[in-house]
């Protein structure tokens, strides 16, 4: 199979809208014969589902929880971005291009990331048409905050539940057509096994998780709109749930696997408070809006926060990035904090922590509210107390899930913060038309590799899951659609319906039959532990190499000694992360491999051995400006690489300072 | 890092939604107050599994309450003796060594139960599939800000969308009722100029949806709101009720 990128000619700002208005379309009776299979209810799932659902496609979503309104998408914080430039502080679709591909370390797309930019102002106003409840200002109009990588204020928000807003938008959209019959919704299912025929993805077998019943279901396309595998880690922000068993099973019929090793560590994160821990909680970016990140100035300090007086304190963000301060991207901040722990200077019980201090801010509110209150020479008591009004406005819900997890309050002391594992740039690969390397088998959101290159921006998430599902796959699937009038839907008796829902059922069947000692989670922590030490914030050769070795003996181990209770005929959880374990640790090789294989560092991905004097990632553009798309194969992966062209942008070495 | 405390628990156990089902009683020692209330239950299944036994299904997923996946009902209330937060967060810190913890699935003849603490809430998703939207297509949408909304419209149904659907207000109701639930959708549309064309549709489909589901009636007794992890104003109620009686009237007028 060969890569293509499939990027239209011409140049940057019109490429998209030019190729939109000359893709074939596909007219409403041959539509109402065209089935899709959208996998997943995320942003990216339910918008897509929703939006071909609306232009007459049939649709059939499925998804792993017991509703398309309970995906992880559900759980983002802070905010989406979006080109709008209502706060007249210069930003434009170019300055988010700008941000996008520079914040990503120069690797991504120019094309995908135009377009991204392009289309980012039409989400919010269908959002807001929807009924999401953004943010306001007194004046009625739409509020906008900053996060890092930028200089300007282009991210709306729902207090510190935006994620949970625009999903529940995109689901509404969802219900309304399920609640017309023209999507087909399958809950507690997932997808097991893609069916291909004649070299195009035809279908898939979906597991009933209440009965246990294996289904086939039939699609002229399937998209997959799965999200991201951060949970290769075991400790995450993650979902529970989320996992990478549907995008590993279609990477092993043959789509090949963008960048695996582009992994975003997230700064600001509750730390780790013992071995019990399931997983690991955000605080949001919005944060570091507002609050100040500090380490003691002593090695080994051991009074409290309260205790340290101001020249005592090194603000290490503001003195090494002065131009960007606490708003640096979230690599280059989350280094900076392992860096600070390290060397010793790093706080609490773990010294696996930095402090987040708002006292700063709410002391500067205080005094905003103080005179905007006419109240003269207010005491600093009184200014705290007004400052901690405005902050509790902004982040009220944050601060109260910092003090449940930890028994502290962040309104007295500062919060204790360190990085932690979020998202995964790398993903499936695809190409301009959001189409996988298998004819038919797309890929949307998170789960594709495409658009953030070797780091995302904060707010970017959003942005894209909903570009992809409500605007691009729209227009690019009718590329393929179009070809596909007369192929009439394929029976699910097909032999390769028959034999793909065989091999499941006798993979389904092994776990149960090992009858070990260890339990599923035995080994997705020991997986955790060993990419998190050799494959986290920091990697090197020889580290990498260990784990690729340590990894083959788990998957050995977990072969002949897991346990999994229950049949395969019942709701059985076990049985479930079962297969999603032994699919990340699959996976987790083969990010070790890239790791190893991409001899320099950028963006989220730092090899030790590249960096510059300052500590900094330090690229190798000549050798390494690709993406890695990685081919499974029964013995070994081979690697294609799609190589980066850079037209519209100078790259340089990334400054924040 | 294990803890000092030691409990006792009283859980809930049933094969599948014919069992009849009982409760089970497991010792847990060593339990860190550090630990969530679900993370207690990681160390129950694992002992369980590691002694042949089958471990306890419940739901959970995001584990920072916002989901709404998780339901259990603690000690006699829906997510535990705290007030405001779901079930994963609830910390064991909350409770005492020594203590017996009773964990119940969600009960109400609208979520049949699975199977141990797990319960079907579809109905939920149907009733917003009746009328819980706009009807708004993509690509119909104006610009944002050419709809200015006053803040104190914004910030009130931002606070009624903010309900993660978890099904507590229905498991905390002696009637188990969905007002809570319904009217919080409600609300947060026809506050909205968005959400006003079809105000009306909206909540008679709604509603009756509800009552086809099984759903019990409102009798005013405040619990939900009082159980709310996202603690949902009970003024979204008497929201509902005033649109459902205009709607109403309206239909009648023809």
């Amino acid at each position: 199979m060969s890569i293509n990128s499939n990027i239209p000619e011409g140049p940057l700002e019109t490429k998209w809208t030019k190729y939109k208005s000359t893709i074939p379309l596909v007219n409403p009776s041959n539509k109402r014969n065209l089935e899709v299979l959208v996998i997943g209810s995320g942003l990216a799932g339910s918008s897509a589902a929703a939006t071909l659902a609306e232009m007459g496609y049939k649709v059939k979503c499925f998804c792993f929880q017991d509703s398309p309104r309970r995906a992880h998408s559900i759980a983002a914080q802070g905010g989406i971005n979006a080109a709008k430039n209502y706060q007249n502080d210069g930003d434009s679709v170019y300055r988010l291009f700008y941000d996008t591909i520079k914040g990503g370390d120069y690797r991504a797309r120019e094309a995908n990331v135009y377009r991204l930019a392009e289309i980012s102002p039409n989400i919010i106003d269908q959002c807001v048409a929807q009924g999401v409840p953004f943010a306001r200002e007194y004046g009625g109009m739409l509020s906008n905050r900053s996060f890092g990588g930028t200089q300007v204020q282009r991210t709306f928000y729902a207090a510190g539940q935006t994620g949970q807003q625009l999903l529940l938008g995109a689901y509404s959209a969802l219900e309304r057509q399920i609640g017309m019959g023209t999507v087909e919704m399958y809950s507690r299912h997932e997808m097991l096994e893609l069916v291909m025929i004649d070299g195009k993805a035809r279908g898939i077998i979906a597991r009933n998780l209440i009965t246990g019943k294996l289904e086939r279901h039939f699609g002229h396309a399937v998209l997959m709109c799965t999200g991201g595998y951060g949970n290769v880690f075991y400790l995450s922000t993650n979902a529970m749930g989320s996992n990478v068993t549907a995008a590993w099973k279609v990477h092993k019929k043959g789509a090949y696997f963008g960048n695996p090793c582009f992994t975003q560590i997230h700064p600001t994160c509750i730390p780790v408070s013992g071995d019990h821990q399931s997983k690991l909680t955000l605080m949001s970016e919005s944060l570091r809006n507002d609050g100040r990140i500090w380490v003691p100035k002593k090695a080994g300090d051991t009074r409290k926060a309260s205790e340290i007086p101001e020249d005592e304190r090194d603000y290490y963000l503001e003195r090494r990035y002065p131009a960007f301060g606490n708003l640096v991207p979230r690599d280059v901040a989350s280094r900076a904090a392992k860096e600070r722990c390290d060397a010793g200077f790093g706080v609490g019980q773990s010294k696996m922590a930095v402090y987040l201090d708002f006292k700063f801010n709410m002391m500067r509110y205080g005094r905003v509210e103080a005179t905007k209150q006419g109240i003269e020479n207010p005491g600093d008591d009184q200014i705290l107390a007004l400052g901690k009004e405005v902050v509790k406005e902004k982040y009220g819900n944050l601060f109260d899930m910092y003090k449940q997890i930890t028994g502290e309050d962040p309104y007295e002391v500062p919060m204790r913060i360190y990085p932690a594992v979020h998202y995964t740039m790398g993903g499936l690969w695809v190409d301009y038309n959001l189409m996988t390397n298998i004819p038919g088998l797309y890929a949307l959101g998170e789960a594709n590799f495409s658009d953030h290159g070797a780091n995302r921006l904060g707010a970017s998430a959003l942005m894209q899951g909903l570009a992809d599902g409500y605007f691009v796959i729209p227009y690019t699937i009718g590329a393929y659609l179009s070809k596909e009038i007369s192929t009439k839907a394929i029976s699910v008796d097909h032999p390769a319906f028959e034999e793909a829902e065989n091999s499941v059922r006798e993979k389904l069947g092994k776990f149960i039959s090992i009858k070990g000692s260890k339990s599923v989670d035995h080994f997705h922590k020991k997986l955790g532990k060993i990419m998190w030490d050799k494959c986290g914030m920091a990697r090197n050769e020889a580290g990498l190499k260990e784990a690729i070795e340590e990894i083959k003996a788990l998957r050995t181990e977990f072969w002949q000694d897991v346990r999994v209770p229950g049949s395969i005929d019942e709701l059985n959880p076990e049985l479930e992360k079962a297969g999603r374990v032994a699919d990340f640790i699959e996976l987790g090789e083969l990010m070790c491999m890239d790791a190893l294989d991409r001899n320099e560092s950028c963006g989220g991905h730092f090899r030790e051995e590249f960096q510059t004097e300052e500590g900094e990632a330090l690229r190798d553009d000549n050798a390494f400006s690709y993406v890695s798309a990685w081919q499974y194969g029964e013995n070994n992966w081979t690697l294609h690489k799609e190589e980066l062209k850079f037209e519209n942008i100078k790259i340089a070495q990334r400054s924040y300072k | 890092m294990s803890g000092n405390m030691n409990l006792t628990l009283k859980v809930w156990r049933q094969k599948n939604s014919s069992d009849k089902g009982r409760f089970e009683t497991y010792k847990m020692q060593d339990i860190s107050p550090d630990m969530s209330f679900l993370e207690m239950f990681d160390v129950l299944n694992e002992q369980l599994i590691n002694t042949g036994e089958e471990p306890v299904v419940f739901d959970h997923d995001c584990r920072e309450g916002i989901c709404g996946m998780c339901s259990m009902y603690i000690n006699g209330r829906p997510h535990g003796p705290k007030d405001a937060i779901t079930t994963c967060q609830l910390h064991m810190r909350s409770f005492k060594d020594g203590d017996i913890i009773v964990v119940e699935p969600w009960r109400a003849a609208a979520f049949p139960v699975l199977k141990d603490l797990a319960v079907d809430r579809s109905a939920f998703d149907r009733i917003i599939a009746a009328g819980g939207f706009v009807s708004v297509n993509t690509g119909n949408a104006q610009d944002g800000n050419n709809l200015p909304i006053s803040k104190v419209d914004a910030d009130e149904a931002f606070a009624s969308a903010a309900c993660i659907g978890c099904g507590a207000c229905v498991a905390a109701c002696k009637n188990a009722s969905a007002m809570l639930f319904v009217s919080a959708k409600v609300n947060q549309l026809s506050i909205l100029p968005q959400g006003k064309p079809e105000r009306m549709q909206r909540v008679r489909a709604m509603v009756a949806q509800m009552d086809k589901e099984g759903f019990g009636a409102c009798t005013n007794t405040g619990a939900c709101s009082a159980e709310c992890p996202k603690e949902i104003s009970l003024s979204n109620i008497a929201a509902l009720n005033r649109e459902f009686l205009m709607a109403n009237l309206i239909d009648q007028e023809g």
